[in-house]
């Protein structure tokens, strides 16, 4: 009787989730207070709770910091990479002709291109977008130009028959919609990526603000564990929550179409 | 002259790997103004190859193809085609794929959505206006590329094995509703098929092909009066016609 209620509640959705995740927590904090006991080297989970309060302040400046450092670099990451995608896509000469030069240019981490950030842009929030910019242009590219290599020439020749002839109605009526999903895709990794390039990018003082600024320059060169923990912890978060969205935005609204087929 | 669409000594050769391939050989047919003229002949032999010329999708190797005393450059609206695979555009609804050649013409939103829902009516899907080709079935989806395909009022429609993947019994109720769009709208017709019981029941005429190079062995007309019945004497008769003929031709290539 009792099992059998236990069972059910469990199976309920989202309680094993938050169970493990609470059983987690308890397990980091008695390891942080009974056997480590040094907040330096693994802070407990109520300091770094604690340490929310006492950042209060600084944390919505240093997120709207780094967001804009992250949407410079997107955005341009997105221009960029979706322009060159499509024309690659759609273009035999383009894509011989960039092809080399952009796989000379992918391999080499984004990082490696701080000091030029620096020296061309100077310290700035650019520089730091620019960063972002390096890590998500190439994952846009690559899937955009993916899309248009596999629009179905079904498509392209219904389309010619109902009188799209001219090659820039076949791209934005045929090509372009054909290829959101591999967009969207493109987008959602290179967010990913320049997410990850944000951090160290901020490293490099382009600024007096921004998450990865605060974490690397202030608080741990200043042994604040909790507070480098606590800073992690918002990086995780605002990651996940602007892939959600994203995701909801793009799924929900603009591939309706294609219904639970698409980035999983 | 009376020939709404005429073909002459049209050859298609293609540059393949193996070197060229020779598709069409010769080929010589004309159709008459609401005619339906049917097109069988073995799968390879050049059927989708000859209806991708005449919608103008691809260009002859050499020789002429004349619609209405024109002779043809490039596709154009005044003819529809519907395809063998299906050709829906999956990101439109149904309604905004038989909008789409409307929208080319730049004609007012209201104007076109009375069209393409007229369209709709016609093929019997009423009701389906907003849902995406996904959620339809095969012999939907061929209903929906059907009315895209006169939406835009092409004098002539082609059509590439457009019942080809769905069920015997889809397919019967297609071809019915075929006939009665056709013989509402009195356009022309030319029906590529591989089935000789579609082709007894559909057309006017039939054009028997041969294996690649594709040309014409038969050409005849199917005076059975309508509305047909698929298992009527005459229609049987005329089914063993068309099967000797066409297997006359297989023993050939097998020599
Ligand atoms: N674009 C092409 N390039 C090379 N060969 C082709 C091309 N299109 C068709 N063919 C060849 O031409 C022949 C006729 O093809 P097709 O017209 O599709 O035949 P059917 O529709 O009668 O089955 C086939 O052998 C096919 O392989
Ligand atoms: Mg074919």
């Amino acid at each position: 009787m009792l099992k059998n209620r236990v069972l059910q509640f469990l199976n309920r959705r989202g309680v094993i989730e938050v169970i493990s995740l609470c059983v987690a927590i308890l397990i980091w904090e008695m390891v942080a207070v009974f056997v480590i006991k040094d907040k330096g080297i693994l802070p407990s989970p109520h300091a770094v709770f604690l340490a929310y309060f006492e950042l209060f302040d600084l944390i919505p400046l240093d997120i709207c910091t780094s967001l804009l450092h992250f949407a410079i670099g997107l955005g341009a990451g997105a221009v960029v990479g979706i322009t060159l995608g499509m024309l690659m896509g759609w273009f035999r000469t383009a894509n011989r002709a960039l092809d080399a030069i952009i796989e000379v240019l992918r391999p080499i981490p984004p990082l490696a291109w701080i000091p030029f950030a620096i020296i061309w842009i100077g310290l700035t929030h650019s520089a730091a977008g620019f960063i972002v910019f390096i890590g998500a242009v190439f994952p846009i590219l690559i899937n955009t130009y993916t899309g248009f290599r596999e629009v179905d020439k079904t498509y392209i020749d219904a389309a010619k028959v109902l009188g799209c002839e001219k090659e820039s109605k076949l791209i934005r009526l045929v090509a372009i919609p054909f290829s959101l999903p591999y967009i969207a895709t493109g987008i959602r990794v290179g967010m990913g990526v320049g997410w990850m390039c944000l951090v160290a990018a901020e490293y490099f003082g382009v600024s007096r603000y921004g998450l990865g600024y605060r974490l690397l320059c202030i608080f741990f060169p200043l042994q604040m564990m909790d507070r480098v923990v606590a800073y992690m912890i918002l990086l995780g978060l605002i990651a996940l929550v602007l892939d959600r969205v994203f995701r909801y935005f793009v799924d929900e609204r603009l591939l309706k179409w294609k219904k639970g087929m698409v980035t999983q | 002259m009376n020939h709404k669409l005429e073909i002459r000594d049209v050859t298609k050769t293609f540059e393949t790997e193996e070197g060229e391939l020779m598709a069409l050989d010769r080929f010589n047919v004309g159709v008459k103004p609401s005619e339906f003229l049917c097109i069988i002949g073995p799968s390879g032999c050049g059927k989708s190859t000859l209806l991708r010329l005449i919608a103008g999708l691809d260009e002859p190797s050499s020789g002429t193809i004349i619609l209405d005393g024109k002779e043809l450059k490039g596709p154009s609206p005044d003819r529809g085609m519907v395809f063998q695979e299906y050709s829906l555009f999956p990101w439109r609804t149904v309604l905004k794929n038989v909008t789409f050649g409307l929208e080319l013409r730049k004609m007012g939103k209201q104007e076109r959505y009375r069209i393409a829902k007229e369209c709709i009516e016609l093929v019997g899907l009423k009701g389906f206006e907003n849902m995406y080709p996904y959620e339809l079935s095969g012999g939907m989806k061929q209903r929906v590329a059907i009315a895209r395909a006169i939406a835009p009022e092409p004098s002539i429609l082609l059509m590439d094995e457009p019942f080809g993947s769905v069920d015997a019994q889809t397919r019967n109720a297609l071809q019915e509703e075929l006939l009665e769009i056709w013989q509402r709208t009195k356009k022309t017709i030319l029906f590529v098929t591989h089935s000789v019981d579609e082709a007894v029941y559909l057309a006017d005429r039939v054009a028997v092909m041969t294996a690649r190079p594709g040309n014409l062995i038969k050409c005849a007309g199917i005076d059975i009066p309508r509305p047909r019945k698929r298992t009527s004497v005459e229609a049987n008769e005329f089914r063993e016609k068309l099967l000797m003929w066409l297997s006359l031709e297989r023993s050939k290539v097998q020599d």
